[in-house]
């Protein structure tokens, strides 16, 4: 069966780059444009995994990490966010709120399906 | 992987936009963090997602101005009007950039160094810090390809991995790290269990248990450790090197139990000491007396196993080589584990009747040999198809010749196996598709120009494995199949009603129906009507099946689903009426009951609601003619043909069996119904269903009816 993937970014062509990469190696993916709208669709939506940014208006990854593991239904959900190399510390608070792994932007293709694979299985 | 470019564009022109509005109004406000901010955000973004795209030019051009204005985010250099004419002019040439990969037009490179080399003067007056130069060349070094090394030869590395007790609470799931360890060589996996408490205390979401690895690798140690780096710093891991190639020269002997228990700190040295004295076995003695837990000795058990593996296997690798066996010496072979495979389903049996304990243990024991001896027996029938396909490339380069047309043949997976007979009875098939393709698929040359498609067409031919399944796809660049013409042509010709309702595909599968040929002139390649039914039969007699898609004037894929092997299959044992039947695995979806209310509820109408989905179903009692009444309670078997689900309905289920398949007789060769029978255990003889054609000819019957 095919494993339904979220990718929450504000960035409309991170989505679309996250988004193909993941359909061209066989998932289906759901998108959502900040923490708010990715809370809001996630229940029902069929996702196994979430693939977040850390800066979006609204609701930053950070909270939306917090939000989800609060969830009894995403609690053990593998989370991964994209970062980048002027982050550390806000990779150090997504990791200490329950994120599973992390891209750093800029990633290719490859990096992202090898991630995925990595946390999914 | 081309990934479409049109919304990075279309936002990097936003953010190029946003660039300059905010720099002007830096420039009014030079101490405004929120817009030092903004700034220092669209840069990043532009250049992130520009090194996604491939625009690397842009990437290393912005990292530049992006470095800069780290420096002021830090307060180490202020903004100045000389700076944000730097960064405007920058700015300025990033748009030109994109400019330039929208309409082609050649950027001026020297701008860009003049650009950068400004900016670099005027950063290195603002500070002296060494760092910047540092910063300013970094970006390039971090794309270079990060792939790491092979070290020289394998070595053996002992892993101890003991996940963060709530390693599960960050989503992260250690068996699949596990996992992805076992694929970087050779490796044993022994988990520590005495960790975990008993049912009262367990707690669910917390991780109790530990691994034990030893794993041959010619990666490297960072190969291991990227494998943990997200739970690296939360999780206890331990990497050790065991063996490396070069000690080799000692022979397979490896250290003793006590040695690698000492060593990995299970255990003292006195103890190991103490123990060894005794005669019996070091680890019953030290289990025995409690002074290490069994879990332990078993992984070190497991590491002296592994590691006599490797080295054993290092030493006769050289010796390897093949023999050539003819081959109806092999076919003897698998005609003989055929029969042993039916014996030995009696035998066990037999033995569950007898209810003799050590009858059982042999029973079991028989099986198993049965099973390896069968798998090894197919692997060694297992042939690449690579050999098929080179014939057919020339098949394809004499045909486009003889038609004047220019084909290339593209072939990808030749590496994939199968087995021997499946590969030769496969040719026939391949060429008339092929054939097909070159003849009515590609254009001429004429045609293909003024469609504006390159002259020369390509057809395609890809090979992989799919489960139980080898999919073979063939594809052509070709005018593509017209579902308007084969329906007037199927009229015409009597094979469907002109008033009949299908679907495209039910429209294309019509030209495997024997005496149709959709070309106006027949040519001396194909086109006479015979060819595609052939196809299908071909593929049948090999219980594979054939889809087709085409797109008017893109072209036609035809994609072949063809069984690994033909002599034994996995199959499900049902019963109808104390007769049995088998119906292959490979289509099997799931088995549900069908109640008498179930039954009655969809009145007649043979349809069942299986998790909201309706799911017609074809009772084998009815289709079968078989007297006598039915279970309460009956079975269906869900199954999965040509992407429709189909359930048939039996009395009983009995079980999962290896079917060894045996032709049936001449006698019964019209039976379509039927593809074979196989001998049980207990002598009786169970039919194999060939489940399409049963679906096919009760959907033909119904709709005569209709």
């Amino acid at each position: 069966m095919t494993q339904k993937i979220m990718t929450v970014d504000d960035s409309a062509s991170v989505r679309q780059m996250v988004g193909f990469t993941l359909k061209d190696a066989g998932y289906d993916v759901v998108e959502a444009v900040d923490g708010k709208d990715a809370l809001s669709k996630i229940n029902g939506s069929g996702a196994r995994m979430v693939i977040t940014d850390l800066n979006m208006p609204n609701m930053d990854g950070i909270e939306l990490i917090k939000a989800l593991r609060a969830e009894a239904a995403h609690k053990f959900m593998p989370i991964v966010m994209l970062t980048t190399e002027s982050q550390g510390t806000k990779k150090q608070e997504g990791k200490a709120a329950g994120a599973t792994g992390w891209i750093v932007k800029p990633f290719k293709p490859e990096q992202l399906v090898a991630v995925v694979k990595k946390v999914l299985g | 992987m081309n990934i479409p470019k049109d919304a990075f564009l279309e936002e990097a022109y936003e953010l190029v936009t946003e660039l300059e509005t905010s720099l002007l109004k830096l420039e009014e406000m030079p101490d405004d963090t929120d817009l030092i901010d903004r700034v220092f955000r669209a840069m990043h973004t532009i250049k992130g997602s520009g090194a996604m795209f491939g625009y690397n030019d842009i990437a290393d051009f912005t990292h530049e101005l992006e470095t800069a204005f780290d420096l002021v985010r830090e307060g180490k250099i202020t903004v100045t009007t000389e700076l944000v004419n730097l960064s405007l002019s920058a700015r300025d040439q990033i748009k030109a950039m994109l400019d330039a990969s929208v309409d082609g037009e050649p950027v001026d490179k020297d701008r860009s160094k003049v650009i950068i080399e400004a900016l670099k003067a005027l950063i290195s007056s603002g500070v002296e810090t060494a760092e910047v130069s540092r910063s300013v060349a970094g970006f390039s070094e971090e794309n270079v390809d990060t792939t790491l090394e092979d070290t020289d030869g394998e070595v053996t590395y002992r892993v101890r991995f003991a996940p963060h007790s709530d390693i599960f609470k960050t989503g992260a799931n250690p068996i699949l790290l596990l996992r992805e360890l076992s694929e970087l060589g050779p490796c044993s996996v022994t988990a520590q269990t005495k960790n975990i408490p008993g049912l009262e205390k367990l707690d669910p979401e917390t991780c109790y248990v530990y691994w034990d690895v030893v794993l041959t690798t010619a990666k490297g140690i960072n190969a291991i450790k990227d494998v943990f780096i997200f739970v690296e710093d939360t999780s206890d891991i331990l990497i050790d090197v065991i063996d490396e190639t070069e000690e080799n020269n000692r022979g397979i002997d490896y250290k003793r139990i006590g040695e690698i228990l000492t060593e990995r700190g299970d255990l003292s040295k006195a103890a190991v000491e103490a123990a060894a004295e005794s005669q019996r076995p070091i680890g019953e003695i030290l289990v025995a007396s409690g002074s290490v837990d069994p879990g332990s000795v078993d992984s070190a058990l497991a590491e002296q196993a592994h590691v006599k593996k490797v080295r054993q296997e290092r030493q006769q690798a050289p010796q390897a080589s093949s023999i050539r066996v003819a081959a109806d010496k092999l076919d003897a072979l698998v005609d003989l584990v055929g029969e042993l495979v039916t014996v030995q389903a009696r035998l066990s049996q037999k033995a569950v009747y007898e209810k003799d304990s050590e009858l059982t243990n042999i029973a079991e024991v028989v099986e198993r040999l049965t099973a390896e001896l069968r798998d090894n027996t197919m692997s060694i029938r297992m042939m690449p198809i690579g050999a098929t396909f080179s014939k057919l490339k020339r098949l394809v380069r004499d045909l486009s010749k003889e038609l004047g047309k220019e084909v290339v043949m593209v072939t990808e997976g030749g590496d994939t196996e199968l087995d021997k007979t499946v590969i030769e009875r496969l040719n026939d098939p391949l060429v008339h598709i092929i054939r097909n393709s070159i003849d009515h698929g590609i254009e001429t040359l004429e045609l293909r120009e003024t469609s504006g498609k390159p002259r020369r067409g390509t057809v395609r031919l890809y090979a992989e494995h799919s489960g139980a399944n080898v999919l073979i796809r063939i594809s052509d660049d070709g005018a593509g199949l017209n579902p308007e013409r084969i329906r007037e042509k199927a009229v015409s010709k009597g094979i469907i009603q002109p008033d009949e309702a299908m679907g495209e595909k039910e429209l294309f599968s019509l030209i495997f129906t024997p005496g149709f040929s959709t070309a106006e002139n027949v040519s001396g390649v194909s086109g006479r009507g015979v060819g595609m039914d052939v196809v299908k039969r071909g593929i049948d007699e090999l219980r594979g099946s054939i889809e087709i898609e085409s797109a008017g004037g893109k072209g036609t894929t035809i994609t072949l689903k063809l069984p690994l092997t033909l002599a034994i299959i996995g199959g499900l044992l049902v019963e109808s009426e104390k007769a049995k039947y088998v119906l292959p695995l490979s289509a099997i979806e799931q088995c549900v009951e069908l109640s008498r209310e179930d039954a009655a509820r969809a009145h007649g109408r043979n349809v069942l609601n299986i998790r909201g989905k309706l799911v017609p179903y074809i009772p084998l009692r009815e289709r079968f003619n078989i007297p006598g009444n039915p279970p309460d309670i009956e079975q269906v078997i869900v199954n999965e043909v040509d992407g429709q689900r189909i359930g048939i309905v039996v009395d009983r289920v009995i079980g999962e069996h290896q079917i060894v398949i045996k032709t049936m007789s001449r006698l019964y060769r019209n039976i379509e119904n039927i593809s074979g029978a196989t001998i049980l255990g207990d002598g009786t003889v169970a039919l194999i269903i060939d489940v399409p054609k049963l679906i096919s000819e009760t959907k033909n019957e119904e709709l005569a009816a209709a």
